[in-house]
């Protein structure tokens, strides 16, 4: 893209510099020059259209076109392609479907010399779960990264500022294929690139990797610990004793701030929701038993149930739109909207280096697909689902996410303090300005 | 003697039939759909009509109380027992009516008048006796079963007045009518179905296979998806397992949420119910008629050292308002929520109400 940007720049200049020339040498100006700046500068505006805003290859999996640049990058940087897995519903045959038991990683050799060998663990652990949750990515993405760093050496008549740019681009390319990249790991790496391409061309090596690990430690202490602590410090504020506290999933954030009100002795008990066929509130569930929070366990099918007894809903956020929606794990607009009919107030506790620019009205036109076989289950050693793919008109969904609309919640809070759902593109603004 | 062995014969079953009732509450449904029951309850009602010895109507009727009250105790939740019950009463009442020769208008009529000369209760104690109110009663019974028997078909037939091409239906967990209703609609036109799974039965799983057997284009959502998939969908139509008095729901849990999703999206939500599901009863208080199984189903016992620390619930209903509701789709024809507590006063006497 960068190419294209320099030759728009270079044909808009040639045509501007050929306009000038034909008016200044005569006053009959000749036809044919003006057509040819006028040609140009249509063209060179069209490639600027092309080249400003483009989706992201991972939501246009129904254009050949795309599939096939996108193949062919894959080719150029030597890693290989992934293939989609079972049919796939109609309503989301823009985005791709992988099965967990076919990861990336089998088509690959070893030892790969293209892929560091912390960036390949990184993406099995993706592929596979192992590593989930938006935090937890982040933060592995992170010191994957920090290892890459140490283990580069600068070839000769390369600068360091624009050659560990571009050994990044491959390893970014095989994270996306083994798991979509989450909004926060892709702040994070737009971070480590403004860095790299900051170094001064005159700094030595060293100093300049000291330098960038430095900032990538700096990076998760800020965004990530401290933010939790500033979150916990006003979440706690707002939890009272003889609160019921209803937590959907397992949200690292959440978790936390429970863990702490606990421990400043407020009186309250939990109510963990949960939900087929991921089933990460069980995790939730053993982390905070372990502290010796009460508990309650139950099915997000029991929520019209339950609810009449909550007091607060608690939620994490996988990101923040700059419309207001909440990107989060699937089903949590289900929880706000229900707790919105028993009037039971709803509280999204969501780092700022989760908020995006992106914007986004209904759950199906940017998500993730996960593996649908994970939707079988055994009852009574009969397994209904079992032969799925023989039948033709038989799909399974599985999603990942899904946003909540604004007016289902009511306060999002930020380590920047407690705000609305609409305050996003001013933080965003703001965060823009200072950098 | 024969009338000992037919009495033996009958007690057997009755006592067979509150056995398959008691266990088929372990909350993967019963073991019969609700359509099955209310057959085996009318079928049994006759039986007792014919057999058991009785001189007048209101003999009958105490005999019938009794069994009614009997059955429905082994298996509170399954309300289409005691419909039955209530259905067998209202008919033996319009038999009565009927031999004595009165119009049965000024009886149903509880005109104020009425109220103020009869002195409270209703003169009426059913003492007369006469010679063929037992096959009439009878003959009414197997009409009664004839109506039971059409009704899914009844319902079915009514698809095509609801469906349109390439729709977006969504459905919810595993109901036999509603199964009927869109294999009904697919003979004639193509749609798509999106189906619920309701854990932690996942009876959904079950209803997808049989209507992608019938080549209907289904997809298989987990619960948390239904908000996020309701967007497309153009209809929801659900079963239930009781209609109560005020045209509320008593159906399976995630229906309310159903109910919610559809209506924040103006869509529109249909149930097919037949009218042996209609129940007399009123939702009071939340927790009254509630019923819970297992936790197990939820928190298996293979997770261990935390179980005895946290309360698990596992409820198998969910109460759905009528303000949530479009239509009721029954045997009889279509009907809005607000019409219910009219149907209900055709089929069961107001003095029967409470067995």
């Amino acid at each position: 893209s960068s190419i294209l940007h320099i030759a728009a720049v270079v044909v808009s200049g040639t045509s501007v510099v050929v306009y000038m020339y034909t008016w200044c040498l005569s006053s009959s100006i000749h036809i044919s020059a003006v057509v040819v700046s006028m040609f140009s500068t249509i063209i060179c505006g069209f490639l600027f259209l092309l080249v400003v805003k483009r989706l992201p290859e991972h939501v246009q999996v129904d254009d050949p076109a795309v599939v096939k640049r996108l193949a062919k990058k894959l080719e150029r940087q030597q890693i290989p392609l992934r293939s989609d897995y079972g049919y796939k519903v109609s309503l989301f045959s823009h985005l791709h479907q992988y099965s967990r038991k076919a990861p990336l990683t089998q088509q690959l050799s070893i030892p790969s010399t293209v892929i560091h060998p912390s960036i390949v663990r990184l993406g099995l652990q993706y592929s596979q779960g192992i590593v989930a949750g938006s935090n937890a990515r982040s933060v592995a993405l992170l010191h994957a990264f920090k290892q890459v760093i140490r283990d580069y050496t600068t070839p000769p008549n390369e600068e360091l500022s624009r050659d560990l740019v571009n050994k990044l681009k491959p390893y970014i390319s095989f994270l996306n294929q083994c798991r979509p990249l989450s909004a926060s790991m892709g702040n994070a790496i737009k971070y480590i690139k403004k860095e790299i391409s900051n170094i001064p061309s005159q700094c030595k090596e060293e100093e300049a990797k000291t330098k960038l690990l430095t900032c990538i430690d700096r990076y998760i202490e800020e965004k990530i610990v401290l933010a939790a602590k500033a979150i916990s410090k006003y979440a706690i504020e707002k939890i009272s004793d003889g609160d019921v506290i209803l937590v959907y999933g397992c949200s690292s954030l959440v978790n936390n701030i429970l863990c702490e009100a606990f421990e400043k002795s407020r009186k309250f008990r939990v109510i963990v929701v949960d939900s087929r066929p991921r089933l990460e509130g069980r995790e939730a569930l053993r982390r905070l038993v372990q502290r010796g929070i009460s508990c309650t366990y139950v099915l997000i099918s029991a929520l019209s149930y339950i609810l009449p007894e909550v007091s607060k809903v608690f939620l994490g956020a996988h990101a923040l739109l700059a419309n207001g929606y909440v990107m989060s794990r699937v089903g949590t607009s289900q929880i706000a909207l229900v707790a919105r009919t028993f009037n039971v107030p709803v509280l999204v506790c969501c780092e700022t280096y989760k908020f995006c620019e992106k914007v986004q009205t209904d759950s199906f036109v940017s998500n993730e697909l996960d593996d649908p076989d994970d939707l079988m289950v055994t009852r009574k050693g009969k397994t209904q689902l079992e032969n799925w793919q023989d039948v033709s008109s038989l799909g399974l969904l599985n999603l990942v996410y899904d946003v909540t609309p604004p007016d289902f919640v009511d306060l999002v809070i930020t380590d920047l303090g407690m705000i609305p759902c609409t305050s996003v593109p001013v933080v965003l603004r703001v965060k823009n300005l200072d950098q | 003697m024969p009338g000992a062995d037919k009495e033996a014969d009958l007690t057997e079953r009755i006592e067979a039939f509150l056995a398959d009732l008691k266990r088929g509450g372990c909350g993967t449904g019963p073991i019969r759909g609700s359509g099955e029951t209310a057959r085996e309850t009318t079928a049994l009602l006759r039986k007792v009509t014919a057999q058991a010895r009785w001189s007048s109507a209101g003999d009958l009727m105490e005999i019938i109380r009794k069994e009614g009250r009997r059955m429905t105790a082994a298996q509170p939740s399954e309300t289409t027992v005691g419909n039955m019950v209530l259905r067998v009463l209202k008919i033996i009442r319009e038999e009565y009516a009927r031999s004595r020769g009165s119009s049965e208008e000024t009886d149903q009529q509880e005109s104020l008048h009425k109220l103020l000369t009869s002195g409270g209760l209703s003169e009426e104690n059913f003492r007369q006796h006469f010679v063929h109110l037992k096959a009439n009663v009878i003959e009414a019974i197997n009409e009664l079963l004839t109506e039971l028997d059409g009704t899914t078909d009844n319902i079915a037939m009514q698809a095509l007045e609801h469906i349109h091409s390439n729709e977006v239906i969504m459905t919810v967990g595993r109901s036999r009518t509603v199964e009927a209703f869109l294999k009904d609609a697919a003979r004639k036109r193509k749609f798509h179905v999106i189906v619920a799974e309701c854990a932690p039965f996942c009876q959904g799983h079950e209803m997808a296979t049989n209507l992608s057997k019938a080549s209907i284009e289904t997809t298989v959502i987990a619960d948390a998806a239904i908000f996020a998939v309701m967007s497309r969908v153009n209809k929801v139509i659900i079963g239930t397992q009781t209609v109560l008095a005020n045209g509320g729901l008593r159906a399976v849990n995630g229906t309310h949420t159903v109910a919610l999703a559809a209506r924040h999206h103006s869509t529109p939500l249909i149930v097919c119910a037949p009218m042996f599901k209609l129940s007399p009863q009123f939702p009071n208080e939340e927790d009254t008629f509630h019923k819970f199984v297992s936790p197990h189903e939820v928190l298996p016992f293979t997770e261990g050292e935390i179980l005895s620390k946290v309360n698990v619930h596992c409820p198998v209903f969910d109460y759905v308002p009528p303000e949530l509701i479009t239509l009721f789709i029954s045997n009889i024809g279509g009907n809005a929520p607000s019409y219910i507590y009219r149907l209900m006063s055709e089929l069961y006497h107001p003095e029967d109400h409470d067995l």
